[in-house]
């Protein structure tokens, strides 16, 4: 399973809501900005965002001979997506499923898609530590590059569901690579105040208590929000924001990692 | 309701299916003769057992979003203590359904607190005088413990917080829930069956990528027959501490739960400003309404909390 996939980095956090297909998207239009061959897995298969966020809500997936062909981003087929999405009618159809059957889609998922070669498959992930996430990590147990990025948002009530899933990848094996701190406070459009809506500093002591690298804050800005639905890299189209920042020095720091364990 | 059980085999008809026994998918089924012989197993014994055990709980509502992050629990926990102060006789009590990310304990400042067993069922932890709650996350021995369940024993979980919780007489009964529409929320539905729930308020904030999910949950309610009593939209103006300007953090830029309201056909409850302050009193578990009376938020909190008291009695 993913012989051809050099690295495989899973989004990961016990909270909902907190940025993890923003961090996802994001870190997956970073990598493929910087000339890697990328594939982005939405597992989250009871509200899938990935598919909205890169605006790729019509598109369909085909079947190949080598498997599902996962819908691309751009002609040089630099970015590809497989998200179940693609494969509801309509947009507000809702995914009614039990455990058994999401763990089955997840395994198609996983076994199915003819990725072809990648440099890094970017997982997105429901919020929680049940089904979805059991599935995903026991398939991936023979994986051997594999790693986890962490979100969260600063304030108590996220902090104490990610400290769980810390628990989780600890007991599942799964190497954390670091915590990204999400919304992290808000600058006042009219006045430039910045009010911390979430409060701030939530992630980086939870790094610093859970001996994890912490990997970056991310503010709330509202041009960011709205590049979800276009599909652009803010890395591209905000190269001067805060995001862009954290999104740049994660990327070298995923190669620096992928460097060393390489040598 | 599907009958399918949650370790049946691929594409299982569902017991309660004509085809029980019959289909392709029944071959090597350990259950096939059982499903076969046509003597239905009838439905689960559970649901009885919770139907006279939440007899005397007058309304049950359910709070679900498709989303996560878009403040179930802080509405869960404002209209818990809006209703309860409504009136010192009204009793209210919110059963925690997420299993894998409670956050009950800490909204309503009781963490730590410890679940009793008595002869009658545990006995839930009061928050005031006419506020209990029941969540697993006063049965984890640490915050850092994670529960790492499959569904069927998140069903298990939850079937014991409706059947086994001493709730004594409850006027309303809010049920909290994590985010999707699976394991648990099906199964609150169907736990739920004969004791009747009243119905579901649905959150949401103001972005697209929350209302897709959203809309989701309100097709999740449709199927299953859950009545939608409303929809609040949370964190819909932010306004500056400083210079009093209004932001859209999440800007609504397909028009918001108004515009998902009205092309959906569902009852919109109305807006909760975001309030940083309310984000504070959440982590530290105090009591927003009492804090911060003259937020705009608790306005219109208390406006939502009258509709809801109407569609109730109604």
């Amino acid at each position: 399973m993913l012989e051809n996939v050099k690295r495989v980095i899973l989004v990961l956090s016990g909270k909902g809501g907190v940025g993890k297909s923003t961090v996802s998207t994001q870190l997956a239009l970073t990598l493929k900005e910087r000339g890697f061959k990328v594939g982005l897995l939405d597992v989250d298969l009871c509200g899938p965002s990935v598919p909205y966020i890169l605006n790729l809500e019509d598109q369909n997936i085909h079947q190949g001979n080598e498997g599902w062909i996962p819908v691309y981003l751009d002609k040089d087929q630099k970015l590809g997506v497989m998200s179940i999405g693609f494969l509801l009618k309509s947009r507000n159809d809702a995914v009614v499923w039990r455990g058994p059957k999401k763990t089955s889609m997840i395994k198609q998922f996983l076994e199915d898609v003819y990725w072809q070669d990648l440099d890094f498959l970017v997982i997105d992930t429901p919020p929680g530590t049940s089904d979805e996430h059991i599935t995903v990590m026991e398939n991936l147990r023979s994986v051997p590059q594999c790693s986890a990025i962490l979100v969260t948002t600063p304030q108590e009530v996220a902090i104490e569901d990610v400290r769980k899933e810390i628990t989780f990848c600890n007991k599942t094996g799964i190497p954390i690579m670091g915590i990204i701190e999400n919304m992290s406070g808000y600058e006042c459009p009219s006045c430039s105040e910045c009010t911390n809506i979430f409060s701030t500093g939530g992630g980086k002591s939870l790094a610093e208590i859970s001996k994890l690298p912490f990997l970056g804050s991310i503010p709330i800005d509202p041009r960011v929000g709205a590049l979800a639905g276009k599909g652009i890299a803010a890395v591209k189209e905000l190269p001067e924001s805060n995001t862009s920042r954290v999104f740049n020095d994660l990327v070298v720091r995923i190669n620096e990692t992928s460097s060393n364990s390489q040598r | 309701m599907s009958s399918v059980p949650d370790n049946a085999p691929h594409q299982c008809p569902g017991t309660q299916s004509e085809d029980a026994g019959k289909a392709s998918a029944c071959a090597g089924c350990p259950n096939q003769n059982i499903c076969a012989s046509g003597v239905p197993a009838g439905p689960d014994p559970a649901i009885e057992v919770i139907r006279s055990r939440l007899a005397n709980v007058k309304h049950k509502i359910l709070v679900l979003s498709g989303k996560g992050g878009v403040g179930k629990s802080t509405v869960t926990s404002l209209l818990g203590h809006g209703l309860a102060k409504l009136n010192p006789d009204v009793n209210v009590g919110i059963l925690d359904a997420d299993i894998c990310g409670p956050s009950q304990p800490r909204v309503l400042g009781v963490r730590g607190e410890q679940v009793h067993n008595s002869g009658s069922g545990w006995s839930p932890v009061y928050v005031t005088d006419n506020l209990s709650l029941m969540s697993i996350g006063f049965l984890l021995g640490s915050p850092d413990d994670a529960v790492i369940w499959r569904g069927p024993k998140k069903n298990g979980m939850i079937k014991q917080f409706l059947s086994e919780v001493d709730w004594g007489d409850l006027d309303y009964l809010l049920i909290d829930t994590p985010p999707g529409t699976s394991d648990e929320h099906l199964s609150l539905v169907q736990y739920l069956s004969a004791a009747g729930v009243t119905g579901a308020v649905l959150v949401t904030t103001p972005q697209e990528v929350a209302l897709l999910d959203v809309r989701k949950e309100i097709q999740f309610c449709r199927k299953v027959g859950l009545p939608v009593l409303g929809v609040v939209e949370n964190m819909s103006l932010f306004v500056c501490p400083n210079c009093k300007s209004r932001s859209e953090i999440f800007p609504a830029t397909t028009g918001g739960a108004a515009q998902m309201c009205s092309t959906l056909q569902a009852p919109l409850l109305g807006a909760l400003p975001l309030d940083p302050l309310l984000a504070r009193c959440c982590d530290s578990g105090r009591d927003f309404l009492q804090e911060i009376p003259g937020s705009p938020a608790v306005a219109a909190l208390q406006a939502i909390v009258k509709q809801i008291v109407s569609t109730c009695e109604s």
